[in-house]
């Protein structure tokens, strides 16, 4: 009987009770903030919209081995060495051209695990939020700024330079071989007329001038 | 939602009892009685607690048997882990895991992954991790809390818990650059250290949060039609709950006080000053809703003080002393258990000797304490299944993986 | 009011008619506004700003754009349904809820119909609105409307008991079931009014009236026929667009109509509170109105402050605390009623 009585009692002091807590919040000043008309700053750690800046990447490729999603894809085309790519801005020589640098943002979980093991910091998340798209192809950010007719270019230049190593290489192993075919006789006694010394191998022909 | 036509009874013939259900829980095998009826609470169900479809077995109004199907979010967590090049990979997965207290996840898996390693780390990093850890704590209990209210009918704290979510969210902001995934905690060490202002920032978040929480009470905790709808409901005994397996608020709200904070310390827990809150059954039975709902209350306020106290012994130091350059350890395994605030997360890692792990096995906390639903449940009504399933806190994405 | 239509139009059919048509011009616009009104008090209470941009400000026009969407929703109607009960059903629900206009005071030189058992014809006619329930829950074809269904009919039909008593207690301190006449007895100031009268009994009597009329409009604490999503819809599960809004709608009237008895009963109804000062026919509307728009925003308090009461317990509340308490104040009244005379 008693139980009955306190409990109608508890109900209604409760009540009112939550009551005033609820009355007293109409008063409070809310705390939304009317998006987008008014944006809230982002701190300065944000880690939000992935940024590449192509001048400093030297296409190491550790962002891509980092990604725990695989949303970073690149290809790099090897230099020859009579180009100068240039010095990124930390000073370190770019060897490699970058041709292809995609990053599908759709994929990418914000981990920010390809910031950390780039050697240029060139790869950065940035507090860009807003960049959603009505295509999803049009997620995937291509930071390579070669077009196809450079990277093409580049490739026949590699290929044709990687064609006259190789064929120095024969030739200066031709000629090294050349050298080398008395070895297996034994040595011949003080006295014996030496072999006639070979001329020194051609100097490699002078790669055709690089075109701008 | 499926249903099965009741049979009007003809005749009461051979009274069966009132079918208490089979001790193992065979949903596909079994014989559906004329007076029962299956009902499914679909993967999609307001009471948000994720993609879970809970198929109960009425007789009338009293539930007979609840059968728990999940997997509908299932990722392949432990999968992807076995390709991962290298362990610290694994930690932006981890985090998905229980998606609303990320640092937890990231603490049990760092936790093995250094015992595994044998590295120590500095205390700096120790300190930074407890509070993160703690924070974490808060913010999935203001979420279990807010979401509890709403599955009730009150719809007023669930933004009070989110407003003041939303202020740890934006001090994980400002650490570490995310709100709700973060990479943070690194094997060895951290990612960022804190920023300039933090111990000031998370000393205003402590003085703002607790006269939150006693509004909270006022609201919600000790409303007489909470306590109705809760108390006395869904009551998990104790030795029940020991034999399910269960941890975390679920266990201590049953009243048994094991707390893997104090029970098998691990970083620097056992330096703070803090009590383990335990159901004592005051508003009805040891053991029922209002019980588990409350220990989480409780450990808000103990997370609070662990904060505070943590903040103000942290250390200087260098938070990327110990990160090692190769992680590569030698061959052999480990298990590590932390105290997440849904319960006992055990990583057991088997390591081969190469840079990426061979097998990363989790024990969900989550997956257990949801195969004691049917336990808390059988003889409930169909209206306080929703309260139960409330006050177990699952998220489905760790129940999954 | 009655008086010049026929004058001017010497058509009884006709100014009847349109007179059933007059609290039509509150009743939308007010659900209109209450419908904006509560999203704007729930989102306060909540720390938020509610509708801000439809209109300018404070989104304003927000319940018309919804009601404009809604209309062009497509009539859906299930193939199982029963046709006609289905297409029925809203409108008896509104009917039953409208009807109660007829015979409520808006101010001393308006009411609809000024009957000497005005207040008796109130509490009937309402319950016209379990019935549509039921209905609608019926002709849905859906095994949880029709149960969603017969739990509201539950509750309400349950709580009409504790509010038929409470109002029992009004009428056996005025003497008279015409709403006019009991208007007329509260005036003059405030202290007047009926909640002051026979204290504690006339309070406590109101208190019981308010509660049991939040179970009759389905409201939180007592909402589980609408927010029964923890499983199901309830009984409005297969309506949608402009049948779903006709149902709301009946709902919003439903609550001022009972929010217009209890400022009647127990407020002093279209009376000023200062007595002679600020009184007159169009300061009786403007009373009437702010008092039933106090007693609107109680209800939307509570709402927003109060967890959801289980089924059995609602009953439990209804059967086990409203009714002897009740009783006891009918009592009580009674017999002090008798001792006065």
């Amino acid at each position: 009987m008693v139980t009955y009585f306190r409990d109608i009692w508890d109900g209604l002091v409760t009540v009112l009770i939550g009551m005033k807590v609820t009355w007293r919040h109409l008063f409070t000043p809310a705390v939304t903030i009317q998006y987008p008309d008014v944006k809230l700053k982002l701190p300065e750690r944000a880690r939000n919209r992935l940024y590449v800046n192509m001048d400093d990447c030297i296409g190491c490729d550790q962002c891509s081995a980092a990604c725990p999603v695989d949303c970073i894809t690149i290809e790099t085309i090897k230099s020859t060495p009579d180009v100068d790519l240039g010095l990124t801005s930390v000073g370190t020589k770019k060897r490699l051209y970058v041709p292809v640098f995609d990053i599908d943002i759709a994929k990418c979980c914000y981990c920010a695990l390809c910031v950390y093991p780039c050697p240029t910091e060139c790869i950065k998340m940035t507090d860009v939020y807003e960049f959603s798209e009505f295509e999803r192809e049009n997620l995937i950010y291509r930071f390579a700024t070669m077009t196809p007719a450079e990277a093409d270019s580049a490739r026949t230049k590699l290929a044709t330079y990687e064609k006259e190593q190789a064929a120095k290489k024969a030739a200066a192993a031709a000629a090294a071989a050349k050298v080398a075919l008395p070895a297996p006789r034994p040595a011949p006694p003080a006295g014996a007329p030496a072999s006639p010394a070979q001329p020194p191998p051609a100097a490699p022909p002078t790669p055709p001038e690089q075109k701008g | 939602m499926e249903e099965t036509m009741t049979q009007p009874p003809v005749t009461p013939v051979a009274p069966q009892a009132t079918p208490q259900g089979p001790a193992t829980v065979a949903g596909f095998a079994r014989a559906l009685k004329t007076e029962e009826m299956v009902i499914s609470m679909g993967p999609q169900h307001p009471s948000t607690h994720g993609v879970l479809r809970l198929e109960l077995v009425v007789d009338g109004e009293v539930v007979v048997d609840v059968i728990p199907h999940i997997g509908y979010l299932h990722r392949c967590f432990e999968k992807h882990c076995e390709h991962m090049t290298n362990y610290q990979q694994v930690i932006p997965y981890a985090d998905r895991m229980d998606y609303v207290a990320a640092m937890s996840n990231e603490l049990g898996y760092v936790v093995a992954a250094e015992r595994l390693l044998k590295i120590t780390v500095p205390e700096r990093v120790e300190y930074i991790r407890v509070i993160m850890a703690e924070f974490s704590r808060i913010v999935s209990h203001l979420i279990a809390i807010g979401t509890y209210g709403m599955d009730i009918g009150a719809f007023t704290p669930f933004l009070y818990c989110m407003r003041d979510r939303e202020r740890v969210l934006d001090i994980f902001e400002q650490t570490c650059g995310a709100r709700l995934l973060y990479n943070y905690m690194w094997i060895g060490g951290l990612s960022h250290d804190v920023p300039a202002n933090f111990a000031e920032k998370v000393n205003d978040f402590c003085r703002y949060f607790r006269p939150k929480i006693r509004e909270l009470n006022d609201l919600l905790s000790y409303n007489k039609i909470f306590i109705k709808r809760t108390a006395n409901v869904g009551v998990l005994p104790a030795a029940v709950a020991l034999n399910y397996g269960v941890s975390g608020p679920v266990l201590r709200g049953s009243g048994v006080a094991w707390d893997l904070r104090k029970n098998d310390p691990y970083s620097v827990y056992g330096k703070l000053d803090f009590e383990i809150p335990v159901g004592k059954g005051l508003k009805g039975t040891v053991g029922d809703c209002w019980d588990r709902y409350m220990v989480r209350v409780h450990e808000m306020e103990q997370s609070v003080n662990i904060i505070e106290q943590a903040v103000a012994k942290l250390p200087p130091g260098d938070i990327a002393a110990a990160i090692p350059k190769r992680i590569r350890p030698e061959a052999g395994d480990i298990y590590a258990r932390t105290e997440t605030p849904k319960g006992e997360l055990g990583y057991y890692i088997v390591a081969d000797g190469t840079a990426s792990p061979f097998r990363v096995k989790v024990k969900s906390p989550c997956f257990v304490n949801l195969s004691a639903l049917p336990a808390m449940s059988r003889g409930a009504m169909i209206a306080d299944i929703v309260a139960i399933l409330g006050s177990i806190d699952i998220v489905l994405g760790e129940v999954d993986r | 009011m009655k008086e010049l239509l026929l004058d001017a139009l010497h058509n009884e059919a006709l100014v009847y008619t349109l007179m059933a048509f007059v609290p039509l011009a509150w009743v939308v616009p007010f659900a209109l506004f209450a419908v904006w009104w509560e999203r704007k008090i729930s989102a306060h209470m909540q720390d938020r700003l509610g509708p801000m941009r439809t209109g300018g400000w404070h989104g304003w026009a927000q319940t018309i754009a919804d009601i404009l969407k809604l209309i062009q929703k497509e009539d859906i109607i299930p193939a199982a349904a029963d046709r006609k009960l289905y297409i029925l059903a809203p409108y008896l629900v509104f009917a039953g809820s409208y009807a109660a206009y007829a015979a409520i005071p808006f101010s001393a030189a308006y009411v609809g119909a000024g009957i000497n058992i005005g207040l008796f014809y109130v509490i009937s006619i309402s319950s016209l609105v379990v019935v549509g329930l039921l209905m609608a829950g019926w002709a849905s074809n859906n095994k949880w409307s029709l149960f969603g269904a017969m739990r509201s009919a539950a509750q309400i039909v349950s709580y009409e008991v504790p509010v038929a008593l409470a109002i029992l207690a009004v009428v056996m301190v005025s003497g008279s079931f015409d709403l006019q006449e009991i208007n007329r007895q509260q005036a003059g100031w405030f202290w007047h009014w009926f909640v002051f009268q026979k204290f504690p009994f006339l309070f406590g009597a109101l208190l019981i009236y308010f509660v049991a009329s939040l179970a009759e409009v389905n409201r939180t604490p007592f909402d589980i026929p609408e927010a029964e999503s923890e499983l199901v819809a309830g009984y409005h599960t297969e309506y949608g667009g402009m049948r779903f809004a006709l149902l709301f709608l009946s709902e919003y009237a439903n609550m001022f109509a009972v929010s217009a008895i209890a400022s009647t009963l127990f407020f002093g109804g279209w009376n000023s509170p200062f007595g002679e000062a600020l009184a007159g026919p169009v300061w009786g509307l403007f009373w009437f109105l702010t008092k039933g728009m106090a007693f609107i925003f109680v209800q939307m308090w509570l709402r927003w402050t109060l967890p959801r009461l289980r089924v059995d317990q609602l009953m439990y509340v209804g059967w086990k605390v409203l009714i002897p308490f009740s009783f006891v104040i009918v009592l009580g009244v009674g017999f002090w009623v008798m001792a006065l005379r």
